[in-house]
């Protein structure tokens, strides 16, 4: 490490605020994803998370611009970016395609929950009442056709989602692909990349979520359910790691002069979170462990506890490709003669915990849209039997309810 | 001995009219000058661009020979450019280059540019080779961090210079990452992209960039590419030059005569 690095390149540009913003971004898309193979792909295990997957990508997608306005060096401008866009720029279209996907979520989630938001805007009382009222924006027909159709919609809706879900997070890896100064991020399979390692994040997200949900509930977990994800994630893992392996692999084969400068950063710059916790922890230990949390012979709880524990790796592995990627690239010195140093703080220029706060800010929101609009289904009928605690959706007859 | 005491009077009297137009002639001169640049800078700000860019593509010649590393550019472009001192950022560095030679033939490069060229400390060993090269914005014909501004705050005006207008940057820092020279930087105090712009506000008023001003070597050249008796028209045309990172595709308007291959 050391060598020349360019005078303008002494301070890292984008921190670890950037670094989170391709993360949040990722667990959104992939959270659409898991949702829409319940909705579009009819894969019916997935069915007691396909709601709380939608509401959690529209918390996450809440979070999302969060740290990207407070990086800004001017954020009193951010709406710039959709006020006078310049065309020819990658990052110009994220204003747009942010809110197109961020209309598409509302409407599916309003379209998904109109029936709930109506029985709670009769049977609530107080503000309770008047809130959900209003959220039903005056529509109250809940009669079967008038949910049928709302069922078509969430339909559509879903199967416009994937794309956008897709076009969403393939184009925040077209904004790294697509600099050529920079031989870390200039590839065209970045985006790619960044999807695959969206929707595994995401997938795992889920499996986090959902089981402590289930926890904090005191409803049993659906084992079924838990090993679909389970085999996604797998598959999904495996299609992400061939792509990152064959970025790396093209570029030592082709020996290009570049090369000298990522292999010193792999092996000297990144080593520890590169090697060790996105390959190692965050790729191997999941590949090698899944299968055994989804084995028939195995018991329930093994089943769990292994599929929990590699969905924080997930989460982990893809939380450090995102450093390893933003930060690794940027220790690059264009100078072509040395590597920039990265210095971690705890406050001041997107120090480490304000960029905890702001990615706890998503999990919070998750907090609150679910006490707004619980997602949970008809697991009554697994609920342990001496739970004291009723779950929030047994105080209401919501069997069903959430196609 | 009266006519010493006139004499001394007179002394006096003659004395104190120099001394006073001593201090009020400049001061005079000063406004006077202050006026003209003043309407100068009116009547550039009035003048349509086509007008103020009509018959001129500037370009900017480096001669690698000639640079003795004295940095008196780099400090000169802080100063003009109100580019803070004490910070590490720089419109304008000078690089080091010292090349040892082994028996093998095998050849090490050392590069530094210690506080963008201000800071050099002495050589304690000789190298084989050793040379300066002074660095700034290439004022690409292509540029990539106009390309990826996602506001337009950056952009390449008709006679050739890149800019950014503080008033519409966000400071997103993307140009930052795009320009493969490292000639960008987010202004420490602004809070928005900066970079050489060649003192854009001097050349417009037919002055030379601060830091050709003060090169005592000559090693920067700067003027009109449009005009073919220009110096920098005609070292273009005559002179073996080399641009940086010309598989960039950016087409750089910054000319390296005897430009090292190590240079990158």
């Amino acid at each position: 490490m050391g060598g020349y690095v360019f005078p303008n390149e002494i301070h890292v540009n984008w921190g670890l605020f950037i670094v989170l913003y391709p993360y949040i971004t990722g667990l959104v898309a992939g959270a659409f994803i898991v949702s829409s193979l319940y909705h579009v792909f009819g894969v019916s295990d997935l069915k007691p998370v396909s709601r709380l997957s939608l509401v959690s990508a529209l918390a996450f997608l809440f979070g999302a611009p969060v740290p990207l306005l407070l990086h800004l060096g001017q954020p009193l401008r951010a709406f710039n970016i959709m006020f006078t866009p310049h065309l020819t720029s990658a990052m110009a279209g994220f204003g747009y395609i942010y809110s197109f996907y961020m209309i598409i979520c509302l409407l599916e989630a309003w379209f998904m929950f109109r029936k709930d938001l109506v029985i709670f805007s009769q049977k609530k009382k107080g503000f309770a009442k008047r809130f959900y009222s209003l959220l039903t924006l005056g529509a109250k027909d809940i009669s079967p056709e008038a949910l049928h159709t709302d069922h078509k919609v969430v339909s559509v809706l879903a199967v416009v989602g994937i794309p956008s879900a897709c076009f969403l997070h393939g184009y925040v890896g077209f904004i790294f692909g697509s600099i050529k100064a920079n031989p870390w991020w200039s590839t065209p399979l970045m985006p790619v990349i960044f999807l695959l390692s969206a929707i595994v994040s995401g997938i795992a997200l889920q499996i986090l979520v959902y089981s402590v949900s289930c926890k904090v509930r005191k409803v049993e977990i659906d084992i079924p359910c838990l090993v679909a994800m389970n085999k996604y994630l797998w598959t999904f893992l495996i299609f992400a790691t061939t792509l990152e392996l064959l970025e790396i692999l093209h570029m030592g084969y082709e020996g290009k002069s570049e090369w000298d400068m990522v292999r010193g950063l792999i092996t000297q710059g990144i080593p520890v979170s590169y090697l060790g916790v996105q390959m190692g922890l965050g790729i191997l230990t999941p590949l090698v462990l899944l299968p055994f949390g989804r084995a028939k012979r195995r018991s329930d709880g093994v089943k769990k506890t292994l599929t929990v524990a590699c969905g924080i790796l997930v989460l982990i592995g893809v939380l450090a490709m995102r450093f390893n990627v933003v930060i690794g690239g940027q220790l690059i010195s264009k100078s072509m003669a040395g590597y920039a140093q990265f210095h971690w703080t705890l406050l001041s220029d997107e120090g480490v915990i304000p960029t905890l706060g702001i990615l706890a800010f998503p999990v919070v929101m998750t907090l609150v849209l679910v006490r707004i609009l619980p997602p949970w289904l008809e697991e009554r009928k697994v609920q342990i039997a001496d739970s004291k605690v009723t779950p929030l959706s047994a105080r209401w007859e919501l069997k069903g309810s959430g196609k | 001995m009266t006519k010493d005491k006139l004499s001394r009077r007179d002394f006096l009297v003659s004395a104190a009219k120099v001394l006073a137009a001593g201090v009020v002639a400049p001061a005079g001169g000063l406004a006077a000058a202050q006026a003209v640049l003043a309407e100068g800078k009116n009547a550039i700000q009035e003048m349509p661009v086509q007008q103020l860019w009509a018959g001129k593509e500037w370009g900017f010649v480096v001669d690698t020979q000639k640079c003795i590393g004295c940095a008196r550019c780099v400090k000169a472009c802080k100063l003009e450019n109100k580019v803070p001192l004490d910070e590490e950022v720089f419109r304008t560095w000078v690089e080091r280059y010292l090349v040892f030679t082994d028996d093998a033939g095998d050849e090490e490069v050392r590069t530094d540019s210690p506080n963008g060229g201000l800071d050099f400390k002495q050589l304690d060993v000789a190298p084989d080779k050793q040379f300066f090269v002074p660095k700034l914005c290439n004022q690409c014909h292509n540029p990539p961090c106009v390309q990826v501004c996602p506001v337009g705050a950056t952009y390449r005006t008709g006679d050739g210079v890149v800019l950014v207008d503080r008033k519409r940057c966000i400071g997103c820092r993307y140009c930052i990452q795009a320009c493969p020279y490292g000639a960008r930087f987010l202004h420490p105090v602004l809070k928005v992209a900066d970079k050489c712009t060649w003192c854009y506000h001097r050349i417009s008023h037919g002055m030379q960039p601060a830091c050709v001003e003060v090169c005592p070597v000559g090693a920067r050249k700067f003027g009109n590419l449009l005009d073919s008796n220009s110096q920098v028209a005609v070292l273009k045309k005559k002179a073996r030059i080399r641009v940086l990172k010309p598989d960039m595709g950016t087409k750089p308007n910054v000319y390296y005569i005897d430009l090292d291959e190590v240079v990158e």
